[in-house]
């Protein structure tokens, strides 16, 4: 075989065209990366401005701030449909895993540069439709959109949400579909499966389930549409449709959703641990099998969503029954980075900071998830706060925390600055601390029977509702805290350099922010990921001692 | 510095009739098991896609399999045969498409591909004809959907109560939602597909294809043979419950 022809490398890295055409028009997945960073992150604070009202309102039994119990609905449904669909989904997958995985594996770009921009589009008209709908009226259905209420009876824009979560989920399609070609064609010699970084092992499994759970989310919102725009009754009981069906095909698409969102927290988590422990990955292959086998039972657990809607007891006692063994995956990640963590040599910059703080609430998360999935307790605690904590502690706790991480971790590799640690490290406390008060005290008002999606509530909760609502304000600051200093450190001239964090990876190999075509020529993988050294890194904090010293 | 890499990069473009290689592949077999690739698993979201809603028609007809029967009944079983005829004929001229682009025969692929289009309109063709008389009987959902009166009565003489009744007739509508969609759903997919037939075949004879744009159309010809099999699906499901053809 001949030499493959590399193209010669523009001098310039990926940022030097400063046209808005050259950005509208790219083909290149660190760009597009970029531009789905600052989309996901106005959605951000779209969700978290609705998230902020329905706190303040919460504060007290009464309903005061906002005008009506009608009000209350439709913001938490945007809240909720914004920070899924628009936020947590495209997230890392979207921004990370666009700008990461190509140079991860050796690679010039994404397998298909043109459905990759296609995709921002898409999701770029599904948010704007989203965005309209949020400012023309909302919707009041809850991000679930249950039947019949969402199809019959709600006087809201549902047929235009529907429209829009459609559409964005063809841009997670594409997505989807480009990590998983891009990961089986693309890689450099040498780059065995066995040597892909977990992320891409995260990524890989993560788009399995957007490629093949997402079209079940269209079909259940569009029969929604079609039911209230020709007034037939697929789900309407009273035209002898099945509500329940609605239910299956939502939650066949959006239980796995929820490993859409946490598996690339996984696979930030699988980078930054080694890194700043400096160990190789403790047991590399049951982590990167862990995430197939998440994706895999992601697909057969459901129904656990449906525990009193009526389904036959014995379907529930069997998705009861899969719903536990999805633990023993996520045990086995939790359990590796903790066995890495052993022996090594602890470094407590903001991405670790983040990753630890990633590994203690998602665990918090992941038992109180053992709990639900049990059949009496979650008849109990069905619709209350209970469930709103534990998912909260999966997304937020979980995905959100990795994201903040990787976008530390990886910031001097995207834009070739530094962040101020300091003040990184702050943001860091204030999100772990902030998101604890807001949601350890939603366990206990579940539990002691407080429902979900109420204006008002009882006097005796009010003390709860409090702490919950001085807790989110800590977590706004720690959130408005990082995009402050990231846009000022654009400011700074580049001073990350090439590695900053001493990591191994092919993505710290090359400048900083890297240059149009990734690598200056053709890639030769001849080792293992994760080559740390823990005593090294103890000669050379050693060495940096007695430097500092002298 | 800058001069010499831009000579050096026009230099590895090849010229567009040789091999139209993106910069991001190192040679074509690469980039041709991408695009491949890249359609088998758009391929796997469009069965899922699909299987959702073979989900919802399987549930409905467990429910009602009478309301099913008696709604197939109103299906033209010969329209949807000559149909299934017409379609697979047409992944035959799209799987010769593929052969003689292989063979390097251009101007036969640009028949060929003509041909498979003309078949897949001709498919439509007879499609809107059967919506045309189904409407006509007042079988599409909606505010104008009236069950016939046949069918009614045979829906009240199995059914115990009247709310038994209620569901059998609210399935019977179902059947025709479920028909109507699906088909129309399948309908779609047709009319993206000979949409970019036509445009493929128009840019094979302007010769626009690196090669002989054997990778294109071959990854068009698998999603031409996915839509054609799902028909292959829908007309048992749809049309051929009860062939004895009596009430």
């Amino acid at each position: 075989m001949s030499a493959p022809a590399i193209p010669s490398d523009p001098p310039a890295d990926y940022l030097t065209d400063h046209t808005v055409k050259s950005w509208l028009l790219t083909g290149d997945h660190k760009r597009i990366g970029v531009l789905f960073l600052i989309s996901v992150t106005i959605f951000f604070f779209v969700g978290g401005a609705a998230a902020t009202l329905l706190r303040l309102e919460l504060m007290t039994p009464k309903g005061d701030v906002l005008a009506s119990a009608d009000a209350f609905n439709r913001l938490f449904t945007m809240h909720g449909v914004v920070m899924i669909f628009f936020f947590l989904i495209p997230s890392i997958p979207a921004v990370l895993g666009n700008f990461l995985l190509p140079i991860m594996i050796g690679a010039r770009d994404m397998a298909f540069p043109r459905l990759n921009l296609l995709s921002w589009y898409i999701y770029l008209i599904g948010g704007l439709l989203g965005i309209w709908i949020l400012i023309f009226g909302g919707v009041d259905t809850g991000w679930t959109f249950y039947t019949p209420f969402s199809s019959m009876y709600s006087n809201t824009m549902v047929v235009t949400a529907a429209v829009s979560v459609f559409i964005v989920g063809f841009s997670s399609i594409l997505t989807g579909l480009n990590i998983i070609v891009t990961t089986h064609t693309l890689r450099a010699p040498g780059m065995t499966w066995f040597r892909l970084p977990l992320f891409v092992w995260s990524h890989y499994a993560t788009a399995l389930i957007m490629v093949l759970g997402t079209p079940v989310l269209a079909i259940s919102v569009v029969l929604v549409g079609l039911e209230r725009i020709f007034r037939v009754g697929v789900f309407d009981p009273a035209l002898g449709g099945d509500p329940i069906l609605f239910q299956h095909l939502f939650w066949f698409y959006s239980h796995p959703a929820v490993y859409i969102m946490v598996l690339p927290a996984f696979a930030v988590v699988s980078e930054i641990i080694p890194c700043f422990a400096r160990r190789p990955i403790f047991g590399y292959r049951f982590i990167a099998f862990s995430s197939i086998a998440i994706a895999i039972f992601s697909f057969l657990v459901w129904g656990h969503h449906m525990f009193v809607s009526g389904q036959s007891m014995y379907v529930g006692a069997i998705f009861s029954v899969l719903s536990f063994l999805v633990a023993i995956p996520s045990g086995i990640k939790v359990f590796n980075w903790t066995a890495t963590l052993y022996k090594g040599s602890i470094r407590f910059d903001t991405p670790m900071l983040y990753a630890l703080g990633f590994i203690g609430l998602f665990t918090i998360g992941g038992l109180t998830g053992l709990m639900l999935a049990s059949l009496a307790i979650d008849v109990h605690v069905h619709d209350t706060y209970f469930i709103v904590a534990h998912f909260h502690y999966i997304m937020v706790g979980g995905s959100v925390m990795a994201f903040l991480g990787a976008l530390h971790f990886w910031w001097p590799k995207i834009t070739g600055r530094m962040y101020p640690e300091f003040w990184g490290k702050l943001s860091a406390l204030l999100v772990f601390a902030g998101f604890n008060v807001t949601f350890l005290p939603q366990f206990l008002l579940g539990w002691l029977g407080m429902p979900r999606r109420y204006f008002e509530y009882r006097p005796e909760f009010q003390v709860l509702n409090v702490m919950s609502t001085a807790g989110a304000s800590i977590l706004a600051m720690g959130f408005l805290l990082p995009l402050v200093y990231f846009l000022l450190s654009l400011r700074q001239p580049r001073n990350a350099g090439s590695n900053p964090w001493g990591a191994t990876g092919l993505e710290w190999q090359i400048e900083s922010p890297p240059t149009s075509h990734n690598f200056h020529g053709p890639v030769l993988v001849t080792c293992e990921p994760y080559m740390y050294s823990p005593e090294e890194a103890e000669r050379e904090y050693a060495h940096e001692q007695l430097v500092h010293h002298s | 510095m800058s001069s010499s890499s831009i000579t050096l990069e026009e230099a590895a473009v090849p010229a567009r009739t040789e091999t139209l290689l993106s910069h991001h592949f190192d040679d074509v077999e690469q980039q041709s098991n991408a695009s491949i690739l890249g359609m088998w698993f758009f391929l796997a979201t469009e069965v899922m896609f699909f299987s959702g809603l073979i989900t919802a028609y399987t549930i409905y007809r467990a429910l009602s399999p009478e309301a099913f029967r008696l709604g197939s009944l109103h299906m033209h079983v010969w329209l949807g045969f000559f149909n299934t005829l017409v379609l697979l004929t047409s992944s035959l001229t799209m799987a010769l498409a593929v052969r003689s682009s292989q063979l390097g025969r251009r101007d036969r692929t640009v028949w060929y591909m003509v041909a498979t289009a003309v078949l897949g309109a001709g498919f439509l063709g007879v499609k809107a004809i059967e919506y045309s008389m189904e409407i006509e009987h007042n079988l599409f959902p909606g505010v104008n959907f009236q069950v016939p009166a046949e069918d009614a009565a045979a829906l009240a003489e199995i059914s115990a109560t009247p709310e038994e009744l209620q569901q059998n007739l609210g399935h019977f509508q179902i059947m025709f939602v479920l028909y109507f969609f699906i088909t129309g759903v399948h309908a779609f997919h047709m009319i993206i597909g000979i949409v970019i037939v036509l445009i493929m075949a128009a840019l094979m004879k302007r010769n626009w294809f690196s090669g002989n744009g054997t990778t294109q159309i071959e990854a068009m010809g698998l999603y031409w043979h996915f839509v054609d099999i799902v028909w292959v699906f829908l007309y048992p499901l749809l049309y051929l419950i009860d062939l004895s053809g009596g009430h």
